[in-house]
């Protein structure tokens, strides 16, 4: 155990020298180090916000399965299927049809190739539909696939917009991030006020423009409220331009009235409905909705053939610049919800990283003097190891750019108190091994040897829970799980490897004296 | 200062420390069944908001009447660390408002002026809560047969089941202290808890492998003589390791920081338990399930 090879000495050091520079980066400045991995503050620590979102899609199922039930509708006359009683209840299909009928049916639904009304995947080995027959009556409702694959859509889409949104704001650094099937995560470093974020995330954007309705009796027209005032309005179905069609929007001023503006901008398809709505509506009043909330209904004075307009509605320039970056960044394909939020101020960030280095460098200290006053020479032995597993730790979260929070820090402190557990349990068997064995040197050969395994087991049991807890552990509890088993593979590489060498080196010029006791 | 010359004799102890440590455990459950646990907005939902007042004249009975005429419901106001500083709890439902926290700000600074910063929010929705609830769980539950399971490839099931025994012992009592004193659990408890059992095991497995290589070494001794023997032999490592640990712990309990508190008492708790249980629980059931060399050598 105490002999060395020379190519496996040159390779430890080797390996502790990689390690501290990379640990030694996070200190330096930036134009003395080559590599510019770091380690990343948690948001615990250097301020932020965290913000889980929740993307409610079953308002998309709903819109699908009314689109599926016209298609539906549209297969049947075209197959001159004849069915009775289609109708959607639930997010579901009903009809009812006879035994001929049903089967050309249930073969073109379940048809893998050319299918023109349920789709394959491929991928899934699975229909987008199912549908359940009894008697007569047949009802069809998306499969789990089918919902997998909406939900997965909409996910997409709605974390392409939130990072669409965030990005405008100019936020620094943002993450965001998928997180399982219907939940986006955003991590907003330096941010202490995510009011203006969560403002900015917790609107659809679904914007229209359509026409008020006098009449209140004709038929196809809903009422819906102002945004800033109390009042309501009839305001037709029928949509003239949606916010798909716009392609710029910014805040501005109106110089004749001095009102703080929207402008905007429409695609061709946009600039050629757009005029011909104001053309022959010269005279009425035409709305703009956002999220079913009207902003403003001005009288069309003229036709707009430029394809360019502008939104007036009681804005500041702030309200303003949020209205024109939400059309921009476009709209949400569902509502989210805010179901957690995290924030913390920078001073607490910053209060916090400090009462976590005193921490460290006193339990540090504490533990350097006690193992010094308890096994004297060999206690600097062990030490010495504790300062290498501290840099080999600090230097593999370097590597992989690892996210150091609080609990993370109480990680590494708890570390430095287990740490000297194994040159402990070592150090015991040696002195054991001393007693029987005159030699100096198979004393120390046979205490590494036996130690070894019970080194090994009790380190695998730690490492066992924080593997766990790395996996289900959430957010910053998650960094203490990191520090905790990066700790323990640092403690047996410094202990085995690091400190047995130092062990050796000394214990092979001094063969002769007795150490222990 | 730790040389022990004498060999102790554990064995004697066995029974005395069996029935404290089956009171505590008693008791632990009492109170968690009939109490339960203090869970924090983790675990529970609701909001949580670490205040730092610029201005000593406000004071914990303002800030207790502003929430209340504010209306957010159960509220619970603390100190935290500093004299300036508080903890305010509560449980409101609808706080799910994009700008409830921001209307907060504004009806606080009407009741106590603008002297005042949040310094940490946390809003935990009531969906989130019961998740992270169940993922704690389920960690606690899986470490346990993820020890077990280590335990039984390394040792015959003797050892396994005061392994086990020994650890479910520090948890419950580590929980029962939470209960009794209905200190907050959030999820740094839970993490807590996960290194303690971590620990725990690790301290019952170095005596457990004394006790197993003793078994082979003295042919002729019995398993009490051979628990006590290994129990000594260890003793020396088993309180340098807890000492130094407790050491760590005791240093970020006083000087981590208010937010580590529960996490370092929790561990510092389970340390000891560990330590303890792992001489005095550990091995009197290797006693009881009649442990011989035989029971090692069936196995090899």
């Amino acid at each position: 155990m105490l002999y060395f090879s020379k190519i496996k000495i040159i390779s430890i050091y080797v390996l502790i020298l990689v390690l501290s520079y990379f640990a030694l980066t996070n200190f330096l400045d930036s134009n003395l180090k080559i590599s510019n991995k770091k380690v990343n503050l948690g948001l615990d620590l250097q301020g932020g916000s965290y913000l889980l979102l929740e993307v409610d899609s079953n308002p998309i199922i709903k819109e699908k399965i009314q689109a599926k039930f016209f298609s539906l509708k549209k297969y049947f006359e075209k197959e001159q299927i004849k069915i009775k009683n289609l109708k959607v209840l639930d997010n579901s299909i009903f009809f009812e049809t006879d035994d001929s009928n049903r089967d050309k049916f249930i073969s073109d639904f379940t048809n893998k190739n050319e299918n023109s009304i349920n789709n394959y995947f491929s991928n899934y080995r699975a229909f987008e539909f199912d549908y359940l027959e009894e008697n007569q009556n047949i009802k069809i409702n998306y499969s789990k696939y089918g919902l997998i694959e909406i939900k997965k859509t909409t996910l997409d889409q709605a974390l392409e917009i939130v990072r669409r949104r965030i990005n405008e704001t100019g936020t620094n650094e943002p993450n965001i991030a998928k997180n399982g099937n219907e939940r986006i995560l955003v991590e907003l470093p330096g941010l202490d006020d995510p009011s203006r974020v969560k403002k900015l995330l917790g609107k659809t954007a679904n914007l229209t423009f359509r026409f008020v309705s006098e009449d209140s009796q004709e038929f196809g027209i809903e009422t819906l409220p102002f945004a800033n005032e109390d009042r309501m309005a009839n305001i037709s179905k029928r949509i003239i331009l949606t916010g798909e069609n716009l392609v710029d929007a910014s805040a501005g001023m109106d110089r004749q009235s001095n009102q703080t503006v929207v402008n905007f901008s429409l695609d061709r398809i946009g600039t050629k409905k757009f005029a011909k709505a104001t053309t022959n509506g010269v005279g009425k009043r035409l709305a703009i909705i956002l999220d079913n909330k009207i902003i403003s209904a001005p009288v069309i004075r003229d036709s707009i053939k430029g394809g360019k307009g502008q939104i007036s509605g009681d804005f500041n320039f702030q309200s303003a610049t949020d209205l024109a970056l939400l059309l921009r960044s476009g709209a949400l394909p569902a509502p989210l919800s805010i179901i957690e939020e995290r924030t913390v101020g920078p001073d607490l960030g910053k209060d916090s990283i400090n009462s976590g280095k005193i921490s460290l460098i006193i339990g540090f200290i504490l533990v350097i003097i006690f193992m010094i006053y308890k096994y004297k020479f060999f206690g600097v032995i062990a030490n010495l190891a504790l300062f290498v597993n501290l840099l080999l730790l600090v230097g593999i979260l370097t590597i992989f750019e690892s996210t150091l929070t609080l609990p993370g820090i109480a990680g590494i402190i708890l570390t430095v108190g287990m740490a000297v557990d194994a040159n402990v349990l070592i150090f015991e068997r040696v002195r054991e091994e001393i007693k029987v064995e005159k030699n100096l040197l198979s004393a120390f050969d046979t205490g590494y040897k036996k130690a070894q395994i019970t080194v090994l087991d009790a380190n695998i049991t730690t490492l066992i829970a924080a593997t766990i807890l790395f996996m289900f552990g959430s957010g910053p509890v998650k960094g203490f799980a990191l520090t905790l088993g990066i700790g323990i593979i640092s403690t047996l590489f410094s202990v085995y490897f690091f400190a047995r060498h130092l062990t050796s080196f000394y214990v092979f010029r001094n063969k002769d004296k007795i150490l222990f006791n | 200062m730790f040389k022990i010359y004498k060999t102790i004799d554990f064995v004697k102890y066995f029974k005395r420390f069996n029935i404290i440590s089956l009171v505590f455990i008693l008791l632990s459950l009492g109170f968690l069944f009939f109490k339960g646990l203090n869970y924090g907005v983790d675990f529970k939902g609701g909001t949580i908001i670490e205040l730092r007042a610029s201005d000593e004249e406000i004071k914990i009975q303002d800030i207790r009447k502003a929430f209340l005429n504010i209306n957010v419901g159960n509220v619970s106001v603390k100190e935290f660390g500093k004299n300036t500083d508080y903890l305010i709890k509560f449980e409101k439902k609808n706080n799910q408002n994009d700008n409830f926290i921001e209307n907060l700000k504004k009806d606080l600074s009407k009741e106590i002026g603008s002297n005042f910063k949040f310094r940490r929010v946390e809003n935990v929705g009531p969906k989130v809560s019961r998740e992270l609830l169940e993922a704690g769980m389920i960690a606690i539950v899986l470490s346990l047969s993820a020890m077990l399971f280590y335990i039984w490839i390394r040792f015959e099931w003797q050892f396994s089941l005061g392994a086990i025994v020994a650890l479910v012992h520090d948890v419950v009592i580590t929980l029962g202290f939470f209960s009794i004193f209905q200190l907050e659990v959030n999820l740094s408890i839970v993490a807590a808890v996960l290194t303690i059992v971590g620990y725990s095991m690790n301290d019952t497995v170095v005596i457990y492998d004394r006790v197993r290589e003793n078994l082979n070494k003295h042919s002729s001794r019995n398993i009490k003589e051979i628990s006590n023997l290994s129990i000594n032999e260890t003793l020396s490592r088993t309180i340098i390791t807890s000492f130094t640990t407790l050491l760590a712990l005791f240093s970020i309990f006083l000087f981590g920081g208010m937010i580590l508190k529960g996490f370092s008492l929790a561990m510092i708790l389970g340390v000891i338990f560990g330590t303890y249980s792992s001489i005095f629980i550990a091995n009197p059931i290797l006693i009881f399930l009649n442990v011989s060399q035989e029971t090692i050598s069936k196995k090899e």
